[in-house]
């Protein structure tokens, strides 16, 4: 295998769509369907080079919808799986994206969000996405959505993305934005063996007692291959354990209980955010994707200027890291969330704050970074 | 043990529970015979079977039947089995889909996957309507049909399904009908013995919303008119375009060898790993 000469373990200059090809393939991505699209699109091409090279398989789709369904269809057959989009393609996702969700099919969808609505701004940076990326797809339905802020980041995050969606049968969504997609940065790659991977669990009884969608502790079912002897019935219908259609009220129930639980009943393994000065903080930022570097750079400044500030970045954005926030929120005099649009984290912010202390809106929707001045201004002020 | 009954035990799904969504009388089951038939004659192994469908009466049809089986999202089928086909090539992907699935949402899948030739067998049931849905005109509906979204007579041109499957590329492509089983079986056999991309368009009766919208009678009325209408390959071959018209060809349509993705794409690979041990070499 060439995997041996690969480029793991150097030292690299890379932008944030690189190292998430990197981190795709460390993680055992062997297939990867996409369209090109800004600001994504070099997720594409170096997959088009890296996959084959690894025996994996790369496929330039006929459009959006074609591409998730190409990766779901791959993972249903064993193979760890991986499409990526900017905005107009991760709405034609959605539908397929609910599909994952109901047939508990791993894969992992990266978004490298650039302004919206419609064509919006191709080629400029934009966090309009987050509530799409939790509610896009119709009905109720669980998902593991994470940020990304750093080239070290794209690597590190989509090996998670993979290991939690293989974990938990799920898709995950990666949202990364132009800034982060195209900034070079120096990163030195992990060598393989220090990237822990996680694999979904296959049926390790014999196919007749196999039961696809049955209950467990975890709330995880097995997940067997197709064409491993498992000869079962994959639908994107409600359907009972052994993967029927249903209209049973109780086995209803009992399937979207299951499907919500096994994310929620984990959220101390899904989430993870990235704390700074948090433990003296009087004022308190929240931030993450871009937005999260010129908070860093914001709080340190202010530090330096003797305010007590401190930083969280948000790695998991969805299950909104409440249990992470909730505690600081009873300590800091004020809170500032920047982001790259109207104000869709703040809304979460001021929902788990229920009113205990002032929660501060910063927004950019004119294409342009949040810059460590803006947040700095505001930060002395709050 | 009757044949029939040996294979009814051998492929349909005992923990299924019947009774199936189909109306009395519907062309699907003859189809499910047929595909059953052909893939038994052919010996493969049910574990290497994977039945895939998109949205519809006749995408209902894998959840009956005893191989590996995917109920994806409306007009979408071929996609998801583009992903299984490239994962586990060793796998025999077989799509079932309807004419408004495969012709209308999923159209562009259709001539996408036909054009990239991956060795698939695509199965598709024209019925010239939306069935599960209430009757609604399709992309196969003929000029002037009665349907109930065309209540003054339909006013749009259909799509030929075959013809178009041989323009966008397709290795193989067949039409049947579900009154000529023999040939069906036989078409159908042919067809997941194909190397490439291979179509089969089953011309089906769905007496319940268009044949009754249309005057065209009961199940078995249906299927006396496609005896009627239907003329083979080689006799339409030697007829003149005003003696073919109102009539259906059925036969191989297309039988030809083209390159199939697969098998070019394990050339990328192998050219890929040389260029990439070189790449990083002096790194």
């Amino acid at each position: 295998m060439s995997e041996s000469k690969s480029s793991q373990g150097r030292v690299l200059v890379l932008q944030g769509n690189e190292a998430i090809v990197e981190g795709a393939i460390a993680a055992g991505c062997r297939f990867f369907a996409g369209y090109p699209i800004t600001p994504a699109t070099e997720i594409s091409e170096m997959m088009s080079q890296r996959l084959p090279a690894v025996g994996g398989t790369f496929i330039q789709m006929e459009d959006e919808i074609a591409s998730l369904g190409a990766v779901i269809g791959a993972s249903l057959a064993g193979v760890k799986s991986m499409t990526a989009t900017s905005g107009p393609g991760f709405s034609l996702m959605q539908e397929n994206i609910g599909f994952a969700c109901v047939a508990e099919v791993p894969c992992v969808i990266v978004n490298v969000m650039r302004g919206g609505p419609s064509t919006g701004l191709p080629t400029r940076v934009a966090q309009g996405d987050v509530m799409q990326a939790r509610w896009g797809t119709h009905g109720d339905h669980p998902i593991i959505v994470l940020a990304v802020s750093t080239t070290r980041e794209c690597f590190d995050i989509t090996v998670q993305a993979f290991n939690l969606s293989e974990k938990y049968r799920t898709p995950v969504i990666i949202l990364s934005d132009e800034v982060v997609a195209h900034t070079r940065e120096k990163i030195q790659l992990p060598h393989p063996e220090e990237v822990e991977v996680f694999d979904r669990i296959k049926p390790s009884m014999p196919p007749e007692w196999y039961i696809p969608y049955e209950d467990t502790p975890r709330g995880v079912p097995p997940m067997a291959a197709f064409g491993d002897g498992y000869r079962y019935h994959v639908t994107g219908l409600i359907h009972d354990v052994r993967g029927f259609p249903t209209e049973r009220p109780d086995e209803i129930q009992a399937f979207l209980t299951r499907i919500h639980r096994k994310i929620y009943n984990n959220f101390s393994d899904i989430m993870m955010v990235k704390e700074e000065f948090t433990e003296d903080a009087e004022v308190l930022v929240i931030a993450y994707g871009s937005v999260a570097r010129s908070a860093r750079r914001a709080v340190r400044e202010a530090r330096n200027k003797g305010v007590r500030a401190g930083l969280v970045q948000l790695v998991t954005i969805w299950p909104f890291p409440r249990q992470a926030i909730e505690p600081l929120l009873r300590r800091v005099r004020a809170v500032l969330v920047p982001e790259l649009n109207l104000g869709q984290i703040s809304r979460e912010v001021k929902r788990v704050n229920q009113g205990r202390v002032r929660v501060e809106k910063l927004n950019r929707i004119d294409g342009q970074l949040i810059t460590p001045n803006e947040i700095l201004s505001r930060l002395i002020k709050l | 043990m009757a044949e029939i009954t040996k294979l009814i035990h051998k492929y349909l799904r005992h923990d299924k529970k019947f009774p199936h969504v189909w109306c009395p009388g519907c062309g699907n089951g003859i189809l499910l015979g047929s595909l059953i038939r052909a893939i038994d004659k052919i010996g493969i192994d049910k574990d290497d079977v994977v039945l895939v469908s998109g949205i519809g009466c006749s995408s209902r049809l894998p959840v009956y039947v005893d191989f590996n089986t995917l109920h994806t999202t409306h007009g979408r089928a071929l996609t998801f089995a583009t992903g299984i086909k490239l994962a586990k090539p060793r796998l025999h992907v077989i799509v079932i889909m309807g004419d408004g699935d495969a012709m209308s949402i999923g159209g562009n899948h259709f001539i996408h996957a036909a054009r990239r030739n991956l060795n698939l067998t695509a199965i598709i049931v024209n019925n010239n309507v939306y069935g599960m849905t209430g009757g609604q005109f399709s992309p196969t509906t003929p000029y002037g049909a009665i349907t109930t979204t065309s209540p003054f007579g339909h006013i749009e041109h259909p799509f030929a399904i075959s013809e178009l499957a041989v323009t966008a590329g397709a290795s193989f492509v067949a039409r049947g009908t579900v009154y000529h089983t023999h040939i069906l079986d036989e078409i159908i056999e042919k067809a997941i013995l194909k190397k490439g991309f291979a179509v089969v368009e089953v011309i089906s009766n769905c007496h319940t919303q268009y044949g009754r919208k249309n005057n065209m009678g009961s199940s078995v009325d249906m299927l006396l008119w496609m005896k009627k209408v239907a003329v083979s390959v080689e006799k339409a071959a030697k007829m003149t375009p005003e003696e073919l018209s109102g009539k259906i060809t059925i036969g191989v349509l297309v039988d030809r060898d083209l390159p199939i993705f697969t098998q070019e794409y394990q050339r990328i690979r192998e050219e890929a790993s040389k260029r990439w041990a070189t790449a990083t070499k002096f790194a």
